[in-house]
């Protein structure tokens, strides 16, 4: 189907999903079809079921072997948006006899901030921190908003829009210390940023395969053995995954996201450095023009993201000014609604300034050429608009924008 | 490789739906939530996807939402409609899969699940519905056909009951689509789940279609996909693969049904010369791939386990509940004795059997029989 098949616009938005990688095809190949290992891994009568649940077991070790976790602690699940309703509903219900407070913050993916709205609605309250304007989380201010009463806590690892990173060792120091249960979407580091669980003080781990050149509609949940986190199940019906999430498991899509976190583990410390390499070439062609400014801490970020305001350039514009690039001006999760991007305004971003933004995200097929091209052709289209603009005009007049009162209409 | 006599526990993926699916697995990539290039091709393909789901079983696309299987679209209706309505009564047939009973065990105590009973040919009448109807029964679901016995249930009659009754009507169709027409219009339901695995779909897709009017509230919370009734990135190949599957399940329905219940007569013919064994439900109006049947003075698992040793792939029942050695709920609702129900064989057949295969499983069934039944004699004579 050759409609499938692109190859004109230069992909740079590998945060909002990744292709699959080769090799995650061919085991994923291995369990579809009449020859394959197509059994239900439920079935225990018969050799088609157990070969499918020796490739899910298979794939269960891989996802715990990249995060330094025991396979026994990996529930498999449909995606990362599963896993975060998981383990903040499941942990919130499960520990409510403990108290009804959650800490989060404002730039947490709305897996995370719609499941604590959901709690809210059922009499929970939630503490929804503010970043500094660097995307990081204070940690005396995080501190200071835990209560007596605070059973949980959901901080993502990395964030999807700036790719900051946050202490999640830190945190988890403190919410140990204090005996209250830590969540992390990792949907945006695994396989970006190293994870050890053995050390790490975190509690429940979300996961997304399809962020990491694995297949879409399959993720995981990582809940912590020793010492014991327990969840109330949200998907109830055969007792699948130790009771915590029923239904069917999707063999080649489970298998394919083992793989996924093989290659990771084997390759991320050399794909890094490249593509870490690639950003800077990015950076280093477009920071010389005017009014640019990078959202979120440059040196606590992962390699692959860099989020860049072109100040008196509307993103909407630019976005369909640069139509050879499938680039974001944030999550693909709220790209349908033209409100600017949550994440910046809780930066303390103007909005302006949220709405001029662009994310750009590098990933294992990005290429030196891609990035010359992005660069030529990204200054050429902000170059275009401004000069349209007569914001910039009056930017370039000396006059202060912000000093400006609008006649309404 | 064993024979595969177990399509209503997984199906092998088609040959179309396997290639249909495949470039969007590797050479295609972006999020349909995307609005550049790579997003929309993927919103395209789950468009297409919708209107072919719909077509299977006669509803407008919009009707559609998409899930991760039939697990998740059974607990969406249940706790769903629980959330939305704030419903005090329920009601679901005894022989419901466990992704209906278990959620609504959770509704529990908030909300009253009352059992409606299924009588000995594995039917539920509209007298037992009717009398399991309350004035406060908000939701009533009854699948459409089993996956154990494979017993077709009158929906028409069913949904008329319940609606007249005041309540919503729900049917879990996972085991009739592709096996049997089905029509939700004509059904006169409000709601229905489907499973892409069960008609050689992929694992990892499902639907709950709905009547627009049904008041359900979200599940999994997160993101505007499916309406705002199902947060998470679509997991578009499996989506489009359940599409195809869709389409070929109403184009091939008449061949594959007459090619199943060809075998499934054949197998018939020949457990009814095995003096030990019983087939449930015999009479009843079934699936055409399905036959269960109780084997008298077996221990259900030893069976099985030499059926796999002979080369054949069968199962008790229900592959979600494998690995208990009670009998099945489905069983012991429809009053099937113990002596048989411990001992059920779950034959479903599928596209790729044939006539030869047949008369291989039972040849080897009948020598498993008799060598047991042997063994026994002589244990008796040497006791």
């Amino acid at each position: 189907m050759s409609q499938a098949t692109i190859n004109k616009p230069i992909y740079l938005d590998y945060s909002a999903t990744t292709p699959v990688d080769d090799r995650v095809i061919s085991v994923m190949l291995g369990y579809l079809g009449r020859n394959a290992s197509f059994g239900n891994p439920a079935s225990r009568s018969h050799m088609y079921g157990w070969e499918a649940e020796a490739g899910v077991e298979q794939a269960r070790a891989d996802v715990a072997g990249l995060i330094g976790a025991n396979p026994k602690e990996i529930i498999f699940t449909s995606g990362a948006t599963e896993s975060d309703n998981l383990a903040i509903k499941g942990a919130a219900h499960f520990y409510s006899k403990k108290g009804k407070h959650i800490v989060t913050c404002k730039t947490e993916h709305k897996a995370v901030l719609d499941s604590c709205r959901q709690l809210e609605r059922e009499g929970y309250e939630v503490t929804y921190l503010d970043p500094e304007s660097n995307g990081l989380i204070d940690l005396a201010k995080f501190e200071a908003a835990l209560r007596d009463d605070t059973i949980l806590v959901s901080i993502m690892h990395v964030n999807n829009e700036i790719g900051v990173i946050q202490d999640i060792a830190a945190i988890g120091e403190i919410c140990r210390g204090r005996n209250i249960i830590f969540h992390v979407d990792a949907a945006q580091s695994a396989g970006k940023v190293d994870i050890d669980l053995e050390r790490l003080k975190v509690d429940l781990m979300s996961f997304s395969a399809h962020k990491i050149y694995g297949p879409k509609g399959v993720g995981a949940l990582y809940v912590r053995r020793k010492p014991r986190v327990r969840l109330e199940a949200q998907m109830h019906g055969g007792g699948h995954e130790r009771g915590m999430r029923s239904g069917t498991l999707a063999t080649h899509q489970i298998a394919g996201m083992g793989e996924a976190f093989r290659i990771a583990k084997e390759e991320m410390a050399a794909e890094n450095a490249r593509i870490l390499g690639l950003r800077e070439r990015l950076w280093e062609g477009l920071k010389d023009m005017e009014e640019v400014y990078i959202n979120g801490d440059i040196d606590q970020r992962i390699a692959g993201n860099i989020n860049i305001s072109f100040n008196y350039v509307e993103g909407e514009s630019l976005l369909m000014a640069l139509k050879d690039l499938a680039i974001s001006s944030g999550s693909a999760c709220t790209s349908a609604s033209l409100e600017p991007s949550y994440v910046l305004r809780a930066l303390g971003r103007n909005d302006e300034l949220a709405h001029s933004s662009i994310r750009f995200t590098i990933g294992r097929y990005t290429t030196e050429q891609d990035i010359d091209y992005t660069i030529t052709h990204v200054r050429a289209a902000v170059d275009k608009l401004r000069e349209l603009s007569p914001l910039w005009d009056m930017y370039k007049d000396g006059i202060d924008l912000d000093s400006i009162e609008w006649a309404a209409h | 490789m064993a024979v595969y006599l177990d399509h209503n526990a997984t199906t092998p993926l088609h040959e179309a739906v396997f290639e249909g699916m495949r470039p969007w697995m590797s050479s295609s990539t972006g999020n349909p939530s995307s609005l550049h290039r790579f997003g929309r091709l993927q919103r395209d393909a789950i468009e297409r996807a919708r209107e072919q789901v719909a077509a299977l079983v006669d509803v407008h696309p919009e009707q559609v939402i998409f899930t991760s299987g039939g697990t998740e679209s059974n607990n969406l209706q249940i706790k769903g409609l629980v959330a939305a309505t704030g419903a005090k009564r329920i009601a679901l047939s005894a022989i419901e899969h466990m992704s209906l009973l278990e959620p609504a065990a959770h509704a529990a105590p908030d909300c009253a699940v009352d059992s409606i009973a299924a009588n000995g040919a594995g039917y539920i009448s509209t007298e037992a519905l009717e009398q399991s109807l309350k004035p406060d029964t908000a939701l009533v679901s009854i699948m459409a056909a089993n996956n154990e016995t494979g017993v077709i249930q009158d929906i028409v009659k069913l949904a008329a009951c319940a609606t007249q009754g005041g309540a919503w009507f729900h049917t879990d169709a996972s085991q009739a689509a592709g096996k049997i027409e089905v029509s939700f219009r004509q059904w006169g339901v409000h709601a229905m789940t489907l499973s892409a695995h069960k008609f050689y779909g992929p694992q990892g897709a499902g639907a709950l279609i709905v009547d627009r009017r049904l008041p359900l509230r979200a599940q999994l919370h997160g993101g505007s996909q499916e309406k705002g009734l199902r947060a998470g990135t679509e997991n578009v190949p499996a989506i489009v693969g359940f599409g195809i599957a869709a389409e070929l399940a109403q184009t091939e329905l008449a061949q594959r049904s007459a090619h199943a219940l060809a075998l499934r007569s054949r197998l018939e013919a020949r457990l009814a010369r095995m003096p030990a064994v019983r087939i449930f439900a015999q009479q009843s109006h079934r699936l055409p791939n399905t036959v269960q049947f109780g084997v008298s003075g077996f221990d259900g698992e030893t069976l099985l386990m030499q059926l796999d040793r002979a080369g054949f792939a069968v199962s008790s029942g229900s592959a979600c509940t494998s690995g208990k050695s009670e009998p099945s709920h489905v069983l012991r609702a429809m009053g099937v004795a113990d002596e048989f129900a411990l001992a059920a064989v779950r034959v479903s057949f599928g596209r790729g059997n044939t006539g030869a295969e047949v008369d291989a499983f039972a040849q080897a069934l009948s020598n498993i029989v008799d060598r047991m039944s042997n063994s026994a004699v002589m244990m008796a004579a040497t006791i």
